[in-house]
């Protein structure tokens, strides 16, 4: 799961990150007197707005520290680094850096560092490679345009498994066959199969298979392009539901020009090739008008 | 006020990692089941419902909606929830039965954290502008907050195993513990920095898990339970999300919401202190002296079910009351980074 | 349960996006104007609400946590609320049960959306394996159930497009409004592109950054005050066998235990303004009878009449509502917001003479999760 945020940074923050780009640290001053890098844009004590900016040293020294061995994602450094939460020079509290220390013995409590400017420098905290060990001053301010925003790239990873009730679905699916299951308290036949009954809350048990022709209940023509979209508009989606079946499922309906799709109308699965086939639904491609007559109104006007 | 207590409180296996799909249905059902059995309930005897979950611990938008069909809720129910540990849908849930409105409430929370790396999602939840870019991860802000009081002489290494033996060795008497058993100190402290200054035993457990309570209001308590666990005080308080601007060894919003829960005087408390140390510092937060009985259930050392580990300790405390063995209880649940927001659930037996 | 009011409110200027403020300069937009309101400092609140949609949106986990300063609620009790799209909402109900309840004095309720930051299309369609994706996009979800509508209500296919215009129209009288379109007729509307057939672009609701907060307090702070009557919430599975996703049951739950303990016997008739969550035309019709104002199928009849307008029977979003300002985990509260401003005689341009009982509306998920108040002048 990966996107990249766009930021607007505000006029604070702004001040903070275009200072940065300018290879200078920035703070604000609290309510309390107290110097806070990086900045506040709202005081923790009176939550008032702050707006008296306080330049500080890009040197300072640590005041809390931890060694992380093997370095994960994304974070500052890919070779053994510290946390440090480092008060620099003219500020009263302090901000969460990384340290390139080499080895934790290097590192302690009252250490001296300094910033590590990144020789590229955008508007963001990262203009800050990282803090290293050192009590001379860090290379001086240049000139820089003013930043708005800034880009959050967020790259995490997740594995998702298929409940077990899912099991025989997907094993269906990869032959061709589509399983549905039976409510054992209102017998209802859910397709797709559900973890728990959603009005019983209770697993759905028996084992039905059901044929790939069904009703269009309702649908709706898809005229708008959007981000992840598979087929170019105007196509239609449906919501299809199978004989034997007692809920519809949304799924695309191809083979018959969208002004003539008309609720009731009885469809059938035009699976893709057996060589593509996987667990999932879209091993059926789309479903496509089957010939026959249209189902009566109150053959589905419960399904809607 | 009214008189409202905890009834019933049921909970998964605290396990690594189970295969469930992320909307935690696989993990609700068979507790639900348990927690309205055991009071002789049905679903249509609860008359608020409300849960704890996060989507970015799922790896998805709306997992808590999916979660719904694990209630198998038609016709419609009374619900809300909270993108927070379930211990505040409980709270939600406590004011709900404190307006009269309905007599019954049902709360729950669950966790799949094997979906993903969890030392990195929690990075989400920091300052999306100057400090998530850097991807701090759980463990490297809890080692500097450990060694920060270690410095301080606020506790040692040794300390902090301790506290590792004393909660792996009573989640032994419950089955559902993730980590139990019997180690020494010495052998806890001969292992390897997992982020120096913390070891592995120090760290909470990546576990998947899902955690329910039943509340009921006055007469209905009594009906449903022999000795309910009257909650007597239940606070919870934010402190401010800079690392810099606030006290990271003191603790401020636990010391407000244990002072205003009226903490003093329980015989055993549950905390939800994800770090060794941090349990340190919460008993010192709440004031809890060396007759406490702390997290006899082993805690969440034992077992770690993300939003639903908070509310579980506050069911573990009220099962010390159901079952006579105490008759003033504390569970405490903690949320955000480093002990950022607390929430304090003081009950008693009444006799 | 003892009365609570709202005392004040406040939003955003909505807009696509509000690229000159950050998340807790966008929240603190709408709060600063909320206290301003109510004549209220930050040592009077005892507590903080925020309600917001999926965390996808914004791209931080429990945002609230970081928001802690700017929301004033170091030392305080901070609730976050998530109850998809009728989030604003529940954020209002809750905020109002920690006042009923005894517990509070004075909550801070807020919510907001920043739109802008992601895309929200992404977010809700983040493809999990082994789940069909859906190949509509939002307003594809929910274009196959207005369909059903119109079938089933035999409605004439113009009054989608009333309903745009009215609400455009409104939106153009409200100030903080994201879009103003006070010349837009029910002609242009039916001329817009065809997105998701039956539903056209301008039946559709826009894309906002924006925030909304209101002061709920036991009693009045600056003399004007909207008393909440009732408060319902409601939910029901997203799918079920039989489930009827166009006049769901769990609304109408909803609205009944809302009349019952507001004690409006006749809704239409005593209820002078309502707020309803509107974000595909169609919805104020279908929503009518949802609510009870009117009988099944008949919804559309009092939208065509033009009883929905300001100066008509019932008022129906003369704010614009969420057809002229949409950031989602906000809008909830906006509606709620805006029929407490109707009650206390601060909606300005769009306020609706004599407004003296008015109803907020939100909904969510697939037409599932519903919540709702009732705010009039008089004290319970």
């Amino acid at each position: 799961m990966g996107f990249d945020y766009t930021r607007s940074l505000g006029p604070t923050l702004g001040r903070f990150l275009t200072d940065l780009r300018r290879r200078k640290v920035t703070g604000i001053r609290g309510s309390d007197g107290r110097v806070h890098v990086p900045p506040l844009e709202y005081d923790p004590v009176t939550a008032e707005r702050l707006s008296e900016f306080v330049d500080v040293a890009s040197t300072g020294v640590v005041r809390g520290w931890s060694w992380i061995p093997e370095p994960l994602e994304a974070q500052p450094l890919d070779r053994p680094f510290a946390w440090a939460l480092i008060q620099l020079d003219g500020a009263d509290t302090s901000l969460l850096h990384a340290v390139d220390a080499g080895s934790p013995d290097r590192m302690s409590t009252g250490a001296r560092v300094r910033v590590r400017w990144r020789a590229e420098r955008v508007g963001a905290i990262t203009d800050i490679e990282c803090f290293e060990l050192s009590d001379e001053p860090s290379a001086d301010p240049v000139e820089a345009d003013e930043v708005t925003m800034v880009t959050t790239p967020v790259h995490l990873h997740y594995t998702h498994s298929a409940s077990p009730t899912e099991d025989p679905f997907l094993r269906g699916l990869m032959e061709g066959r589509l399983i549905a299951q039976r409510c054992p308290e209102c017998s209802k036949v859910y397709f797709p199969p559900r973890p728990a009954c959603p009005t019983d809350g209770v697993p759905t048990t028996d084992r039905i298979e059901l044929s790939d022709r069904g009703t269009v209940t309702t649908f709706c023509v898809v005229n708008v392009p959007f981000l992840g979209q598979r087929i170019p508009p105007p196509y239609v989606s449906a919501y299809v539901l199978l004989d034997g079946a007692d809920i519809p499922f949304l799924h695309l309906l191809l083979g018959v020009a969208p002004e003539d799709v008309r609720m009731g109308m009885r469809v059938e699965a035009v699976w893709k090739p057996r060589e593509e086939w996987g667990p999932t639904m879209q091993n059926i491609d789309h479903f496509k008008p089957s010939g026959e007559p249209d189902a009566p109104f109150d053959s589905y006007s419960q399904h809607l | 006020m009214r008189d409202i207590a905890v009834v019933g409180f049921a909970q998964t296996p605290c396990v690594r990692e189970t295969d469930g799909t992320t909307n935690g249905v696989e993990m609700l059902v068979p507790i639900f089941h348990e927690v309205l059995g055991g009071l002789g309930l049905t679903k249509s005897d609860i008359g608020f419902w409300c849960s704890g979950s996060s989507d970015y611990l799922a790896g998805r938008a709306f997992s808590f909606v999916s979660a719904v069909d694990a209630i198998g809720a038609f016709p419609p129910i009374m619900e809300s929830h909270v993108e927070m540990d379930a211990a505040w849908a409980l709270y939600e849930a406590w004011v709900k039965l404190l307006c009269g409105e309905v007599d019954t409430a049902l709360v729950y929370g669950f966790g799949k954290s094997s979906a993903g790396q969890l030392r990195r999602v929690m990075a989400m939840q920091l300052d999306p502008y100057v400090v998530t870019p850097l991807w701090p991860d759980s463990l490297g802000l809890a080692g500097i907050q450990a060694r920060m009081g270690i410095e301080a002489g606020l506790w040692d290494e040794r300390q902090m195993a301790s506290v590792a033996a004393r909660s792996r060795a009573a989640a032994v008497s419950n089955p559902l513990a993730q980590l139990s058993g019997s180690v020494e100190v010495s052998d806890l402290l001969a292992t390897p920095y997992v982020v120096d200054p913390l070891r592995r035993h120090d760290c909470a457990p990546i576990t998947d898990g899902a955690a329910t309570i039943v509340l009921a209001a006055g007469d209905r308590a009594r009906e449903l339970c022999e000795r309910p666990a009257w909650i007597t005080g239940f606070e919870h308080r934010v402190d401010s999300p800079s690392f810099g601007a606030r006290d990271l060894l003191g603790c401020a919003s636990a010391v407000a919401a244990g002072k205003a829960a009226g903490a003093g005087g329980v015989e055993v408390a549950e905390l939800h202190a994800p770090f060794t140390h941090q349990e340190i510092m919460l008993r010192q937060a709440l004031g809890l002296g060396d007759d406490v009985v702390v997290n006899p259930s082993g805690g969440v050392l034992a077992g770690n079910p993300m939003f639903a580990a908070g509310l579980a300790r506050i069911g573990e405390a009220a099962r010390r009351v159901h079952d006579g063995s105490a008759s003033k209880v504390l569970g405490h649940a903690t949320s955000g980074p480093l002990l950022q927001q607390n929430l304090v659930c003081v009950m008693e037996g009444r006799e | 349960m003892r009365p609570a009011a709202v005392v004040g409110t406040g939003q955003t200027h909505h807009a696509a996006k509000r690229l000159d403020v950050s998340m807790a300069g966008l929240c603190r937009e709408a709060i600063d104007r909320a206290m301003a309101d109510a004549g209220v400092d930050w040592p009077d609140i005892d507590a903080v609400v925020l309600g917001k949609a999926p965390d996808l949106f914004e791209g931080v986990m429990m945002p609230e946590l970081f928001l802690a300063d700017a929301l004033g609620a170091v030392g305080k009790p901070l609730l976050r609320v998530h109850t998809a799209g009728s989030v604003g909402g529940s954020t209002g109900n809750v905020a109002a049960s920690l006042v009923q309840s005894g517990v509070h004095d004075r909550v801070l309720a807020v919510a907001f959306e920043k739109q802008s930051e992601s895309n929200a299309m992404w977010a809700l369609s983040v493809p999990t394996p082994f789940t069909m994706p859906v190949h509509a996009g939002a307003g594809g979800y929910f274009a196959p159930h207005v369909r059903a509508y119109i079938r089933r209500a035999a409605a004439p296919e113009h009054v989608g497009a009333m309903v745009a215009a009215k609400d455009r129209r409104n939106g153009a009288l409200n100030p903080y409004a994201h879009l103003k379109q006070p010349d837009i007729t029910v002609e242009s509307v039916r001329a817009s592109t065809m997105l998701w057939d039956p539903i056209r672009y301008d039946e559709t609701c826009p894309s906002s950054d924006g925030a909304c907060a209101v002061v709920i307090s036991a009693e009045p702070t600056s003399g004007r005050a909207a008393w909440i009557r009732a408060t319902a919430m409601r939910t029901e599975p997203t799918t079920f066998a039989g489930r009827d996703q166009v006049n769901p049951q769990a609304g109408r739950d909803a609205a009944r235990a809302l009349w019952k303990q507001a004690g409006i016997t006749d809704p239409l008739s005593e209820v002078d303004a309502a707020e309803i969550y509107v974000p595909f035309s169609w919805f104020e019709p279908m929503w009518l009878e949802n609510l009870g104002f009117t009988d099944i199928g008949q919804g559309w009849k009092l939208t065509e009449a033009g009883e929905t307008e300001i100066g008509g029977r019932l008022p129906v979003n003369p704010s614009g509502g969420v057809l002229s300002s949409n950031p989602i985990g906000a809008s909830g509260l906006l509606r709620f917001a805006e029929a407490a401003m109707q009650v206390m005689g601060t909606a300005g341009e769009h306020q609706v003479d004599g407004a003296r009982v008015a109803l907020g509306h939100a909904y969510g998920g697939g037409s599932q999760f519903f919540a709702m108040w009732v705010v009039g002048q008089e004290k319970p």
